[in-house]
């Protein structure tokens, strides 16, 4: 491909998902500035590699390379983040799980759920973004944060589980302040 | 279906990612169970507030022009790479020239060139330290069983790498991945001794008269490298030299 009719059918296949990218590295970095400069330096990369997508699914592609990207910036940062290892093996709900969170969700205001989300894991944080804002298939997010089907739902489940957990605590607090 | 399973799957169930006959399971499970339906409606509940809550970051438009220009200026600069301007060319032809005589004078005095192997174990040194580095050992395919190792490579080289597992001989085979070595796409072999790692390195050789083992030493690796049908093997590992050594006659008995 010659240099301007690439970067035509570049812009044209991968530049609609700016936003995405944008949206990931935001929630990833938790930074506007730095998901700004991520976010170029994943299109920068995603450009240099164009010529290895074959017109697939532009925006898992694209993500795929942000999150990479962000995890890179994460690394370079010493991002706490990166300190706390998952262990996927415990993916099981436990029994003493089985009772559900006494919780009315509809009245989290968004404030509070913004917050708890970003108080998640960075590998929660990442399937929960990608499946409830990018509202992308399992295998989409398997494809982008480069896992197998089986752990992007075991995770998800297990983010969700966090995530209300989180959020009954934030309640609490609330309650007793 | 029992409570476990239910709420294992009311995930997926929720996110519309279970066939017809799991998701009827489910429904039926939760008409019978307030325990489960009460996850259920918490799950419903945290997707609607996620839609409600425009937690959604979209890009500044600023970052669009950014973007747009710096792509602007890293296609135009890939293109002058590839066509090298006519108005250079007389630059280009005394630039050509230097390297020429500076080629000439290289090749000449043997005592400052790096052989063609010393580049290579330079190669291949990073690249195993590059592979230590990651918790997979950089591994595409993690496999002590050498019939799931050596069909991964199917398709991914224009060869096929000889993959034996040595774990009854104290050399056990942790998986392989695609290196690209020297030019071209080579099959990495990762083996263990002990806390050791072993990268093995095979792709196929120019000349088919085989040659033996070379042994040398960098950056405190032992490297070890020799031909054998039609093959070349590069073997490089913190293991000491007697040890790697063994690990390379074994390697080479089972071809």
């Amino acid at each position: 491909m010659q240099g301007q009719n690439k970067l035509a059918s570049f812009e044209k296949a991968v530049l609609p998902h700016l936003d995405a990218a944008y949206n990931l590295a935001r929630w990833l970095t938790r930074n506007d500035a730095d998901a700004e400069d991520v976010v170029q330096e994943a299109y920068l990369r995603a450009f240099k590699f164009f010529g290895g997508f074959h017109g697939e699914d532009g925006r898992a592609w694209l993500l795929g390379i942000v999150r990479n990207t962000s995890y890179t910036w994460m690394q370079r940062n010493r991002s706490p983040d990166l300190n706390m290892p998952l262990d996927d093996e415990l993916h099981e709900v436990r029994s003493n799980d089985l009772n559900p969170e006494g919780l009315l969700l509809q009245k989290a205001d968004a404030q509070m759920l913004r917050q708890a989300v970003e108080e998640l894991p960075v590998e929660f944080r990442e399937v929960l973004v990608l499946r409830e804002l990018e509202e992308m298939s399992y295998k989409q997010i398997a494809v982008v944060a480069d896992l197998p089907l089986g752990t992007v739902m075991s995770r998800l489940a297990r983010a969700r589980k966090r995530l209300q957990q989180i959020l009954a605590s934030h309640k609490q607090t609330e309650v007793l302040s | 279906m029992s409570c476990q399973t239910a709420q294992e799957l009311v995930h997926a169930y929720v996110d519309g990612e279970l066939d017809l006959a799991r998701s009827f399971e489910v429904e039926q499970h939760l008409q019978e169970c307030q325990v489960c339906a009460s996850a259920y409606r918490n799950q419903t509940a945290l997707r609607s507030a996620f839609k409600d809550s425009s937690l959604y970051h979209s890009a500044p438009e600023r970052l669009e022009k950014r973007i747009r220009s710096s792509l602007h200026h890293e296609a135009k600069s890939e293109a002058g790479r590839r066509s090298f301007g006519w108005r250079w060319l007389p630059a280009g032809a005394a630039m050509a020239l230097v390297l020429l005589m500076a080629f000439i004078i290289w090749r000449a005095v043997p005592g400052l060139r790096p052989s063609g192997d010393d580049l290579l174990a330079q190669e291949i040194v990073s690249n195993h330290v590059r592979s230590l580095q990651l918790e997979t050992h950089h591994a595409d395919v993690i496999s002590s069983d050498q019939h799931t190792v050596k069909p991964w490579f199917d398709g991914k080289l224009d060869f096929a790498p000889p993959v034996k597992d040595f774990s009854s001989q104290g050399f056990p085979l942790i998986g392989g991945r695609l290196e690209y070595l020297n030019n071209r796409a080579v099959a990495a072999l990762i083996y263990q001794r002990q806390k050791h790692y072993i990268n093995l390195f095979i792709w196929p050789a120019e000349q088919s008269n085989a040659s033996g083992e070379v042994a040398t030493k960098r950056q405190g690796y032992n490297l070890l490298h020799w031909t054998n049908s039609g093959m070349n093997y590069w073997a490089v590992s913190d293991l000491n030299a007697v040890e790697l050594h063994e690990f390379a006659q074994l390697v080479q008995e089972a071809e």
